[in-house]
């Protein structure tokens, strides 16, 4: 398991290294530099800066450097907290950043929890049930509900609540709570308008893994261990419960892995179509006025997060799965 | 796949008077001389729903190529005069009764404080034809015409069967045309992630060890980063003074840096598992090449499996365009996709008064859906000797 867990370990360190780089191509991708941009936003504000002044700056950025320091220098910074300077907001991004993150985080895993929650029985009872009306029932919905796009039906949500009930789904606080900081007050308010952006997630995004389940517990079902066990006399519950889900799960729990990017992604485009202060809306902002520091940052740090589920969920599987940890 | 060439039912006349047993060994047979494309559209065709979509998807597309014809006006014409106006009904009873020939009625306006209110005026009735003459357009920028599918006859009436925008253009004959950048770009996309794909999965399938496990790192990093953040970043970086021909072949590009890793699995796991089957075997023994036992052994023997893929990802190339430019980050107006007609219904405030701008929200879904049901068929059908 020690083996397994810093092999694990040492590919998440590398992944992260790429991302690192991938960051930073994407902050360098539009024209000019971080300056050109600085320069141009001060100037559209009526300031200049004196040429000793520019000089300085790209000397503090490192600008006036080949491009691997320059990359070093950010990783640096990174790596001390300093993802560098949005200056559209004219503030240090991890001052920014953080609280959208965390929102983001929060979001993603209960969704994520839902998915799970729903998924997992719907897709035990479609397979027990095989060719049932259920299961016709649940194996059409999440067809569906996997082929449309989240932010089309984030769409229709917010219009329809608006048509018959005069309900605004968009944001996650009210206007009194939206700048005000956290207390028990803002949280209960939080949970009002959280349900939107989690129905669609939670409930729309767990299609897949319901299919996924189903799949997965078909394979079992016919296995000769599952007929002895019956022949033994175990009740068809308990027998179900016991075994075959049991090894269904694995595939299921490695499926959570890679179904985490696509979660990230789904609240990235919820959230603007939502307005919600998560960081899909800073980020669009961001990349559409080329704040590339701010961008590349959330880029980074989103990336980050699908990278550590994936770690967590390879653990989770070796935990479960001894072939796996002693392979 | 030769549709065209359907042998037609099991049974055929001639083997109905037979006695049974022959008809059984008849069919039999006639499943072992079957060549492998039969055999798979023999099963693809059990798969009604699959067959419905394919169909329903062959109908999008002749509207893509047609689309200059289908459209009701020009797209582009706009009429301050129509701003905002809700989807005009086809009707086919009026006072008199019932009219064989559907017609819409014409609009009343009532303006308050620059409001446009429109209400139907049951006095003026403007009767629907097929093959009208309206405005006149280039089709594919090459032959003059100006016949629709369907239109007015008498002058001075409008058809705006899904409402008009901001502007007071036609939002259906916008649609129309925006389904021929949307369904092209998923197929540009999937082409050039498939070069990509098929290249860099069958190099690091066919020839494993650590080559591969590079490919398989690199695939599993692409993996971990969320797709539409990266694609926002990509398309962002695309100078805003591009031509819109550049820009569209951009946004492909970036999609399809993304879209390739899904093939690129397919080709390696099948490389992989072919390799060691007997028949390459047997070809290497013969003296064949390699370049020999890719192409003519490998690759057919993988051509199904591919198709399906191919089919699967279509629809997530086509989900990706419209959510860029849904955001503002993929193809800009002038331009017209979906993607891009749905930017105006981005604000409540906007879908709240006028919801039917939301319409291109139905053609994405029938296509999305449309491309899964047949990208399942297929499949299920890539691989005709299981079960």
């Amino acid at each position: 398991m020690l083996r397994y867990f810093l092999r694990r370990l040492l590919y998440m360190a590398v992944t992260m290294l790429a991302v690192s780089v991938v960051t930073f191509i994407i902050i360098q991708l539009p024209p000019g530099d971080f300056m050109t941009s600085y320069i141009a936003t001060l100037e559209a504000q009526g300031g200049i800066l004196e040429q000793a002044e520019i000089e300085a700056l790209r000397f503090r950025y490192g600008l006036d450097q080949p491009l691997y320091t320059q990359y070093l220098k950010w990783l640096r910074g990174v790596l001390r907290g300093d993802f560098g300077v949005s200056f559209e907001w004219n503030k240090p991004v991890s001052e920014l950043i953080w609280g959208r993150l965390g929102l983001t985080f929060l979001l993603s895993f209960s969704a994520l929890i839902i998915n799970w929650i729903i998924a997992f029985p719907v897709g035990v009872y479609s397979a027990v049930h095989q060719y049932s009306l259920g299961d016709y029932v649940f194996t059409g919905l999440a067809f569906v509900s996997a082929s449309i796009p989240h932010f089309l039906i984030a769409l229709v949500l917010m219009w329809l609540m608006f048509k018959h009930f005069g309900l605004n789904i968009t944001g996650l606080f009210s206007t009194k709570f939206a700048d005000a900081p956290w207390s028990l007050a803002k949280v209960l308010d939080m949970l009002k308008h959280v349900w939107a952006p989690l129905l669609i997630l939670g409930f729309f995004g767990g299609a897949s893994l319901i299919r996924v389940m189903r799949a997965n517990l078909l394979d079992e079902l016919h296995k000769p261990y599952v007929v002895t066990a019956r022949a033994k006399g175990l009740t068809e519950s308990r027998l179900i419960r016991k075994y075959p889900v049991r090894v269904a799960l694995n595939p299921f729990v490695s499926t959570v892995g890679w179904a985490l990017p696509g979660l990230i992604s789904g609240t990235t485009i919820i959230a603007i179509v939502l307005g919600l202060p998560t960081t899909g809306p800073m980020l669009l902002r961001a990349l559409r006025s080329q704040d590339m520091y701010l961008a590349g940052s959330f880029l980074a740090l989103l990336s980050l997060l699908t990278i550590i589920g994936t770690f967590i969920s390879d653990l989770l599987l070796a935990w479960l799965d001894p072939r796996i940890r002693l392979g | 796949m030769s549709s065209s060439e359907d042998t037609g039912q099991l049974a055929s006349g001639a083997d109905s008077t037979l006695a049974e047993t022959t008809a059984a060994t008849a069919e039999e047979e006639r499943v072992y001389v079957a060549s492998q494309w039969r055999l798979v559209w023999w099963r693809f065709r059990r798969h009604k729903l699959a067959i419905v979509s394919a169909v329903v998807l062959g109908l999008f597309y002749a509207m893509a190529v047609f689309c200059e014809f289908v459209a009701v006006t020009d797209p582009d014409a706009f009429d301050p005069k129509y701003t905002y106006m809700p989807p005009q009904r086809i009707r086919f009873v009026d006072e008199s009764g019932f009219r064989f020939r559907p017609f819409v009625y014409g609009t009343k306006q009532t303006i308050v404080n620059f409001d446009i209110t429109y209400r139907e005026d049951p006095s003026k009735v403007h009767q629907l034809y097929l093959f009208v003459h309206g405005t006149p357009y280039k089709l594919w920028g090459l032959f003059d015409s100006d016949l629709h599918l369907v239109g007015l006859r008498d002058e001075g009436g409008t058809l705006f069967l899904l409402g008009t925008d901001r502007l007071g253009r036609d939002v259906l004959s916008r649609m129309i045309y925006g389904s021929r950048i949307s369904l092209s770009i998923g197929l540009v996309g999937v082409f050039v992630s498939l070069v990509l794909g098929v290249l860099i999965g069958g190099v690091s399938g066919y020839y494993g060890g650590f080559i591969d496990t590079i490919i398989q790192r690199v695939v599993e990093f692409i993996r971990c980063i969320p797709t539409i953040p990266l694609w926002m970043a990509l398309s962002a970086a695309l100078p805003l003074d591009w031509p819109p021909l550049r820009v569209y072949f951009g946004i492909t590009v970036v999609l399809s840096l993304v879209g390739w890793i899904g093939l690129a699995r397919v080709v390696r796991g099948k490389f992989l598992s072919l390799r060691e089957e007997d028949f390459v075997l047997a070809a290497r023994i013969a003296g064949a090449s390699e370049w020999r036992i890719i192409t003519r052994h490998l690759v057919p023997s993988f051509t199904s499996h591919l198709i399906a893929s191919l089919t699967l990802s279509l629809p997530n190339m086509i989900m990706g365009e419209t959510s860029l430019s849904f955001l503002g980050l993929g193809l800009r107006p002038p331009t017209i996709s979906w993607g891009v007609l749905l930017q105006s219904a981005q604000q409540l405030s906007v879908v709240a008064l006028s919801p039917w701008l939301m319409s291109p929200v139905v053609f994405i879904v029938l296509v999305m859906l449309a491309f899964n049901f047949v990208g399942d068929g297929l499949r299920d059908a890539a691989d005709p000797y299981s079960r």
